[in-house]
């Protein structure tokens, strides 16, 4: 089978399991279904030839996985029912999203056809990275070496992410009666 | 073109549960959802037919490989998108402390 | 006390303390073989936080805060971006621009080769691993059933 027949059918799946995760009640099969969602891409990106990728979704979306459960299911959490949306919210959310993926069809054809990527900076990566850097794997040529710089700027996103979770789940324990900080 | 318009239909189920849902949880799984949307849209530009991954080996220096670039910057977005969820989650959690739910209409309610 | 009993059962330990070393092995594994083979800091970091994840299930949360030493890692994963930015200065020094590639490129596909992509695979393997575990801790040690104004 070709690529294209295996990403739809992948992507299609992808769909169902986010309406799935969307709609049902329970809170913990939601977020494992959200993680099923997440394992699909990993396979999505083994079938578009990025290893790299595939191992590095796999990975994280299992660390979401335990960060999402870990925060959120517990049983006092949900004993009351989140109220739904209006009838009329819902409708209109509905009819406006539908207009979007219509009027955005025409948007598609411009792209570059899949498959044939314009790949003009990326050339010269894969010609010279050997050369120029000494990394077989040119991904991570392209990560550390050609753009180092918008990696440091990635640490630095993911530092004050972190630091701005630990400073908000902070002032409890503070106050707390552990005293492990 | 078939493969945009599906990814691009997953992006938008995930913004219908940002703006239908009203539960706390939901609407973070929703914008994980538009994230994982984004990173598929991104490879997908970067594939090649007849290609394969972009990792010399011994003996294959010198083939034809997918596009790089696009991996190396969704290879950085999948690690800013596990900060991000990990920071909404911490802050949904400070809510949940605060006003003992997670239906967003009574947390703007009691905000007076 | 909030938990009564620290940890899992002992078969859970025991295949713990066995297996915790190969994860770490297999972490540091993929972090050095980051620019030879898939994987690199961002996959080996997650790999380690992982490990680390097992003894704070296992174990129980007393018993891992004794062992890891919670303020030695805090100050480990903070300077990891000033690491990065000394490698960059240095870059700056010897290669002529900031961030540049200024150690020597080895033969390729060797594992000492590539110049600078090696130790910076470390650096961000480092920052990703401990910064993951720390908000994991965080999360689980937070307990939002207790009031605010305890």
């Amino acid at each position: 089978m070709p690529v294209e027949t295996w990403l739809i059918f992948l992507l299609g799946f992808m769909i169902l399991g986010s309406i799935v995760a969307l709609e049902i009640r329970d809170i913990l099969s939601s977020i494992v279904a959200v993680g099923v969602v997440g394992l699909a891409l990993s396979i999505a990106f083994l079938f578009l030839q990025a290893p790299d990728l595939a191992v590095v979704q796999f990975l994280f979306e299992i660390f979401a996985l335990i960060i999402l459960v870990c925060a959120f299911v517990r049983k006092e959490f949900h004993a009351l029912e989140p109220a739904r949306a209006s009838r009329w919210i819902f409708g209109f959310t509905l009819i406006g999203l539908a207009a979007i993926l219509a009027l955005s069809l025409k948007v598609f054809r411009l792209l570059p056809a899949f498959g044939r990527p314009l790949m003009e900076v990326s050339r010269h990566y894969l010609e010279h990275a050997a050369a120029e850097t000494g990394a077989a794997n040119v991904v991570t040529a392209v990560i550390l070496d050609y753009r180092a710089f918008d990696t440091l700027g990635e640490i630095t996103v993911l530092l004050t992410a972190i630091l701005g979770t630990l400073t908000v789940l902070r002032t409890r324990a503070r106050s707390g009666k552990g005293g492990d900080r | 073109m078939t493969l945009y318009v599906l990814c691009f239909a997953l992006f938008l189920v995930g913004l219908y549960g940002i703006l239908t849902k009203r539960d706390l949880v939901k609407i973070i799984l929703s914008s994980g959802i538009m994230g994982y949307a984004c990173n598929m849209m991104l490879v997908l530009f970067g594939y090649r037919r007849e290609a394969s991954y972009p990792i010399l080996e011994k003996g294959r220096e010198a083939a034809a490989m997918v596009d790089p670039l696009p991996q190396a910057m969704v290879l950085t977005a999948i690690v800013i998108e596990l900060g991000i969820i990990s920071l909404l989650a911490a802050l949904a959690v400070r809510l949940f402390q605060k006003y003992r739910t997670y239906d967003i209409t009574k947390i703007r309610r009691l905000s007076g | 006390m909030r938990d009564v009993k620290p940890g899992l059962t002992v078969i859970v330990k025991t295949v713990n303390r066995l297996i915790l070393w190969m994860i770490f092995l297999y972490g540091i594994y993929i972090i050095l073989h980051g620019h030879l083979s898939p994987g690199g800091g961002f996959g080996g970091g997650v790999v380690l936080a992982l490990g680390f994840l097992g003894v704070l299930l296992a174990y129980g949360r007393g018993f891992s805060l004794n062992w890891l030493r919670l303020g030695t890692l805090r100050d480990l994963e903070y300077s990891a971006p000033l690491l990065f930015l000394g490698f960059g200065l240095a870059g700056m020094a010897w290669g002529g621009a900031f961030l540049a590639n200024f150690l020597s490129k080895g033969k390729l596909f060797a594992l000492l080769s590539s110049g600078v992509i090696l130790p910076l695979n470390i650096v961000i393997g480092l920052k990703v691993g401990l910064s993951l575990f720390l908000v994991v801790l965080a999360l689980a040690e937070f307990d939002p059933s207790q009031g605010d104004d305890e």
